[in-house]
């Protein structure tokens, strides 16, 4: 096995041939997927984020961006000096880290959501492209695929984030121009291995184009392990979001993110350890609960991949 | 073993990545806003004879493949012209700052093997017992919490709450010694100073910790599967039927084909570790490349930001390659 297929054992699932579209009913796998107790509830709690980020306006105690010297570094309501009005303490310019925390669930959500869907719509095109025509198109398409897969993708995040500026709409495109080389990849490997299935055969022989081939046969049958891949890499994607904002190359103040709220709170670990702490708490439970989830989502709709 | 022709041909893929990854390091600091000039003039007043004759200096007045053509020359020589902010060359201050950053990413490295591979064997081995219950989750921890936050977690509890470990930096003042090699943990102990050694590797064990983590817990992982899926094989099932101890079993036929695999995940993780760099010795105060980039970045300082992002891939392309080479050591089936 080469270095590069066993990285793709460990961050993607195996390409194996594609099933041909016999009897694989959408019921049965969320039957499986309910009955996953720990996949059900992480699941939830993605959810739940995701409707913290949709109401934030409306759930959050105080305005976020709502300044209060007089409440600066405010502990939490267990704390000596904490009171209900701030369940979770103020910062240092006194906002509410409750609120700002709500609020930051925006900002994950966004950039996650996002990344993962542009960058599965790219990596997908391309990688049927490149596994249905092969040739010219494929070549072209590896030596991108290998050039991107060259550098770290953090150092080639802050290095385009370093370029561009920072902002929202610079980590989408930092993170997606990067992002769609994995999706790219499965959808390849998953591609060429339909491709020689007998129900593509028999499409050829039918006298379907390409195209109608690639979208209407091979498509529906490599979708499976293209959205495990894409739930699986969100998490990652939220953790290089909040790893971007902590170095202050993300989403710019005074917009909430939990990375850069826990970057701001560095400063005041000794006497406020509640500033930088709380808002990673965040980043772990929306990292895990999306981790558990795609384990779900994986063992449910790709029984191959089960341990 | 390998076959030398396939090495020179794995070897001859290299240049088109190298390549590539030059040309994109290239056009993203060409997207960089605002002009060189004016940049590396910073407050210093200039008449525009002189700022034409830096445009000139600097190559800004070629087209766009020329100077492409100029970098891939400056960067095959290490030329990587001045740091604007040092006004040194640049492969000077990178030179200076790379040791800090070696002995960090080897020291999380060491830990991460340390840690994760004993793990994965027992995970496996006892499989569904308090380990690789404890295991599982250690895994799933270690993949899920960023780095910054964990680094920070660490430093609350053994600096600020037990006073047991230094906050940040790489040694006091009080324990420095003169640089030979640049790695502090080699340095003292050519000073003979013994209580400088054990100061660096208290300043040291927190940034380790945090940078190694999540490659210990993936480590974990893979090495678990990978034994597993060893342990199933006929020729263990043949080994312990012929009656050798289960430790021989284990250790001799199952664990060195197992480790296959997680040779080559180590050397791929390493390269996540140059990247966890930059936010581990942000948070440590460590003065390493990554740091050293981070304020570049902040200063824009594009030739240091820009050598340092090509350092990063060409080093991540290296240890891939190297992971290829040590497969087909370990495991003759497999050709380059």
């Amino acid at each position: 096995m080469s270095a590069q297929a066993v990285e793709r054992e460990t961050l993607e699932p195996a390409a194996a041939p594609a099933r041909p579209p016999v009897g694989s009913p959408l019921s049965a796998e969320l039957g499986e997927l309910l009955a996953n107790r720990t996949a059900l509830l992480s699941l939830l709690v993605v959810l739940a984020v995701a409707a913290i980020a949709l109401f934030a306006p409306w759930i959050a105690p105080h305005d976020p961006y709502e300044a209060n010297l007089l409440r600066r570094l405010q502990p939490p309501v267990w704390l000596e000096g904490g009171e209900w009005t701030h369940p979770l303490g103020c910062d240092q310019l006194g906002r509410d880290i409750l609120s700002r925390i709500l609020f930051g669930a925006r900002v994950s959500m966004t950039i996650g959501l996002l990344v993962v869907a542009i960058a599965a719509v790219i990596g997908t095109t391309l990688g049927l492209l490149a596994g249905y025509l092969r040739g010219f198109v494929d070549i072209l398409i590896g030596r991108i695929v290998d050039t991107l897969l060259g550098f770290p993708y953090l150092i080639f995040a802050i290095g385009l984030m370093a370029a561009m500026g920072p902002g929202l709409a610079n980590i989408v495109l930092a993170l997606v121009l990067k992002e769609w080389v994995l999706t790219c990849r499965v959808a390849r490997a998953e591609t060429l291995a339909a491709r020689e299935m007998d129900y593509v055969e028999a499409a050829r022989a039918l006298g379907a184009s390409p195209a109608r081939i690639m979208l209407g046969e091979i498509l529906p049958n490599i979708l499976s392990p293209v959205l495990v891949v894409a739930t699986f890499r969100m998490a990652t994607i939220v953790i290089l979001e909040a790893s971007l904002s902590f170095l202050g190359l993300g989403v710019q103040p005074p917009i909430p993110s939990w990375g850069s709220m826990v970057a701001d709170g560095r400063a005041f670990l000794l006497d406020a350890w509640w500033v930088a702490t709380l808002p990673g708490v965040a980043i772990f439970v929306l990292v895990l609960a999306i981790n558990l989830a795609s384990q779900g989502l994986r063992d449910a709709f790709d029984p191959r991949l089960r341990a | 073993m390998m076959r030398p022709l396939a090495l020179v041909e794995r070897l001859l893929q290299l240049v088109p990545v190298l390549f590539g990854i030059a040309l994109v390091v290239f056009l993203m600091m060409q997207a960089t806003p605002g002009d060189p000039v004016e940049l590396m003039l910073g407050d210093a007043l200039a008449t525009p004879e002189q700022r034409e004759a830096l445009r000139r200096d600097m190559g800004l007045d070629r087209p766009l493949p020329e100077r492409f053509l100029l970098f891939l020359g400056d960067a095959l020589t290490l030329d990587f012209g001045q740091s604007f902010h040092h006004r040194r060359p640049v492969a000077d201050v990178i030179l200076e700052r790379l040791p800090a950053t070696i002995e960090l990413t080897l020291a999380a490295m060491v830990i991460a093997i340390a840690v994760g591979v004993p793990l994965g064997v027992v995970a496996a081995v006892r499989r569904d017992g308090w380990i690789d219950r404890l295991a599982t989750i250690l895994g799933l921890a270690g993949v899920s919490m960023p780095g910054f936050w964990l680094g920070i977690l660490l430093i609350l509890l053994f600096s600020v709450q037990l006073g047991w470990l230094p906050v940040s930096g790489r040694i006091g003042f009080s324990g420095e010694v003169p640089p030979v090699t640049g790695f502090l943990l080699i340095d003292t102990l050519l000073a003979g100073r013994p209580q400088s050694f054990l100061e660096a590797l208290r300043h040291l064990l927190l940034p380790a910790v945090t940078l190694g983590l999540a490659m210990a817990a993936l480590l974990m992982r893979v090495t678990r599967t990978s034994m597993l899926e060893a342990l199933r094989q006929d020729y263990v099932t043949f080994a312990t039927a012929k009656g050798l101890p289960r430790r021989q079993v284990l250790i001799r036929h199952a664990l060195r084909n197992a480790l296959t695999p997680t040779v080559t995940v180590a050397a791929i993780e390493t390269g996540t570790l140059l990247g966890g760099n930059m936010i581990v010795e942000t948070v440590f105060g460590w003065p390493g490349l990554g740091r050293l980039v981070v304020e570049g970045i902040f200063t824009r300082n594009y030739p240091l930001v820009q050598a340092a992002v090509l350092l990063y891939a060409v080093t991540y392309v290296l240890l891939n390659l190297a992971a290829d080479i040590l497969q087909t050591v370990l495991n003759p089936k497999v050709r380059l």
